[in-house]
């Protein structure tokens, strides 16, 4: 489907959900809603399903205006945070409810081949209840792709699970949804999530769509240091300079070397990813000294904080690496892989 | 503050028979005075059946829990001298957050001057300090939960610090700072602490050997560099990490271990005797290899995803006709060629960091 939303803004009271925004999904793809919480994902949501009317603007679903039409009369599949079944209704049951409220024949054989691709055949004679939490959401994942709606919205689905289960179920939801039979939009809170599911990404923030595109994009351009914000985890490491002839001069003597446009404002800001950061020195190297104030092991990777000569810093290393609290470190840092923001937090220069 | 030992098992019906009428099978632990510890495993794998056998909220059907030597089997909580700290927080809202922190030192009768400098420096490890006179009850979920483990600290002569997955209300954010907090707590109080979570980086980053559970078994104590190079049972390969270790089937011919008709390496006398085995390699030691190159498979690219700091390449391993083989992980830095979907690779899956496993346990010596 072809959902193309115009100038649609949302008001509860006088309070504003969503700012005046345009948004045309690509079709048959999937777009991650990426943003904090309160960023305005669910609000955004709730509107392309129909289930609130906005407060201005259009929606048009393949150039027909549907905007104000309720959810029921649009066909619509949604998953929600909360695994949301008939309690007394088998699994089978569950699966098969909007194939039998369509009337449609066959219904058994497609319950099971649902079924088997979400690993939950075992199941089907069981009511939800029965099943743990992973188990569950399957089911409510079954029985929206049962709907075979030309539009399926996922609100943080995997977000109650455990991490594994989250693994597990976001990769074969990313190859339900490359099959390509419906439009799909996908609301995260995770940087990561976002890039495991590829596709296309919007980037929500305060209840303003900033930046739209494919995934990879977005997240190695961002327009904006909010951007860039809401697509790092853990979050990019942002350090005060100022443009200098040969760079931008960061403070405590050191200088990004770097290119800049003419007329790039005075006041800049550079922003460093956590992975961009390592121990090891390559030639050309910024060496930035400080200490440990922690070292967060995630299990693939180490995300060391470091108290450096220009600020408090994040480096992310590949791996598990021990650290003592207090431990003097140096951090090196490509200049090229550095982002400039200028001074009004828009965009200057990505890396090479 | 005590050394905690176990040799228990426990199973909540009668005459437990089989493996799964266990929610804990027999284990024997222990845990040293003034360590860190982390119980790290899914939903229903007993982590926190253990925590509240070692807290004495309940008792193990069979066997035995020694404090320092001394059986305290049928002890309370508060016998054993037990502090903990839960999911939410657990506080007074009409004191004040002094006296929240006070509370568990004055119930103790423990002398006024004592408690106030006990709590002046809880509160100023914490960074409390500020709000020493606020009432509790106007404070954030976070700033709540801060007294809640303040209170767990407070006192000096527990045996240890129980916590049960603590930091959950804690905003995502604020969570490295609790955690740096944590740590620093304890190499300053030195007391003994027990963490439980079903959150590796929590587990990971806060103890210093980390217990991991599956189905009622402690799979592998270890550091977390030990999970993550040399995990002892293929769960522990699984779980840590994300994604976790690829496992590919392997025959052992002619004391060659072969994967995929491919002979990768040559077998050490641990695996003389066997047929056959599994190689377990993590998505960061599979490196792209030169075509027929030493330990190496070919592998067909199923996926390759920017991960925007890496590349997480999937390829098949092994598929001939009727069998599907495995697939395999590699993360990949991405200053090299990145292959993409339907190309033909190698995969360089036998190096130093490579485990193999029999019975999901790991076999030390595999390797010649």
């Amino acid at each position: 489907m072809e959902l193309k939303l115009e100038r649609v803004e949302q008001r509860v009271g006088a309070e504003v959900h969503l700012y005046p925004l345009d948004i045309a999904l690509v079709p048959l793809a999937v777009t991650v809603l990426l943003g904090a919480t309160q960023a305005g994902k669910t609000s955004l949501m709730r509107v392309m399903a129909g289930l609130d009317k906005p407060f201005q603007g259009r929606i048009l679903a393949d150039g027909a205006d549907v905007t104000g039409m309720p959810v029921r009369e649009r066909n619509v599949a949604m998953v929600y945070q909360q695994f949301i079944n008939y309690p007394s209704m088998t699994v089978a049951a569950n699966i098969a409810s909007p194939l039998r409220l369509r009337g449609e024949k066959g219904i058994d054989e497609r319950v099971r081949a649902l079924a088997a691709k979400l690993h939950i055949e075992p199941f089907l004679d069981r009511l939800p209840a029965e099943l743990s939490g992973g188990q569950q959401q399957r089911v409510a994942l079954a029985r929206a792709l049962a709907k075979d709606a030309p539009l399926m919205l996922l609100d943080e689905p995997l977000v109650n699970l455990d991490y594994k289960l989250r693994e597990e179920l976001r990769d074969e939801l990313a190859q339900l949804f490359a099959a390509g039979r419906s439009t799909v939009v996908y609301a995260t809170t995770e940087p990561t999530e976002a890039l495991l599911l590829g596709g296309h990404t919007a980037v929500l923030d305060a209840g303003q769509l900033l930046q739209y595109g494919p995934t990879a994009e977005v997240f190695h351009r961002p327009q904006s240091i909010r951007v860039a914000r809401a697509f790092s985890d853990p979050p990019m490491n942002l350090v005060a300079g100022t443009a200098a002839a040969d760079g931008v001069a960061l403070g405590d003597g050191l200088t990004l070397r770097r290119a800049l446009l003419a007329g790039a404002s005075s006041a800049l800001t550079v922003g460093i990813r956590a992975g961009a950061l390592r121990v090891r020195p390559r030639d050309g190297d910024v060496a930035l000294a400080g200490r440990v104030e922690l070292a967060e092991i995630s299990g693939s990777d180490t995300f060391v904080h470091v108290d450096s000569r220009i600020g408090p810093l994040v480096a992310q290393l590949t791996g598990v690496h021990t650290f003592n609290l207090g431990e003097p470190v140096t951090l090196h840092l490509d200049p090229q892989h550095a982002y400039v923001f200028d001074q009004t937090g828009a965009l200057l220069l990505a890396p090479h | 503050m005590a050394r905690i030992e176990l040799d228990l098992a426990h199973a909540y019906k009668p005459n437990p028979r089989r493996d799964e009428d266990y929610a804990l099978l027999p284990l024997k632990m222990t845990f040293e005075n003034g360590g860190a510890y982390a119980l790290l495993g899914p939903s229903g794998c007993g982590k926190t059946t253990l925590l509240n056998i070692v807290s004495g909220l309940v008792r193990p059907s069979q066997g035995k829990v020694l404090f320092d030597g001394v059986d305290v089997t049928a002890r309370t909580p508060q016998q054993r001298n037990i502090a903990q700290v839960f999911q939410f927080p657990v506080i007074y809202d009409t004191m004040t957050v002094a006296e929240n922190l006070a509370f568990p030192l004055r119930n103790r009768g423990v002398p006024a001057d004592r408690i106030a400098s006990r709590v002046g420096r809880v509160a100023e490890m914490l960074e409390l300090s500020g709000q020493l006179d606020r009432r509790a009850a106007g404070l954030a979920a976070d700033a709540k939960q801060k007294i809640s483990l303040g209170r767990g600290l407070v006192r000096e002569d527990v045996s240890a610090v129980l916590f049960d997955e603590p930091l959950t209300v804690i905003d995502p954010h604020l969570k490295w700072q609790l955690r740096r907090k944590l740590k620093q707590i304890h190499h300053e109080l030195k007391l003994t602490l027990i963490y439980v979570t079903h959150d590796q980086v929590e587990a990971l980053t806060f103890a210093e050997q980390v217990v991991v559970m599956t189905r009622g078994r402690a799979v592998q104590i270890g550091s977390a560099s030990d999970l993550f190079e040399r995990p002892q049972h293929t769960f522990v390969g699984h779980f840590i990490g994300s994604p976790g270790m690829n496992f590919l089937r392997a025959t052992v011919v002619d004391r060659e271990i072969e994967v995929a008709g491919r002979r990768v390496a040559a077998a050490g006398a641990a695996l003389f005797a066997v047929d056959a085995c599994t190689l377990g390699v993590r998505p960061e030691y599979v490196t792209l290899a030169d075509v027929g190159a030493a330990g190496a498979v070919p592998a067909v690219v199923t996926q390759a995803q920017d991960i925007g700091t890496y590349w997480l390449v999937t390829g098949r391993v092994g598929a001939v006709n009727g069998d599907d083989g495995a697939l395999v992980r590699a993360r990949l830095a991405p200053n090299q060629a990145i292959p993409k979907a339907g190309d033909a690779v190698w995969f360089g899956i036998v190096g130093p960091h490579t485990c193999y496993y029999r019975d999901e346990q790991r076999i030390e010596g595999a390797v010649a």
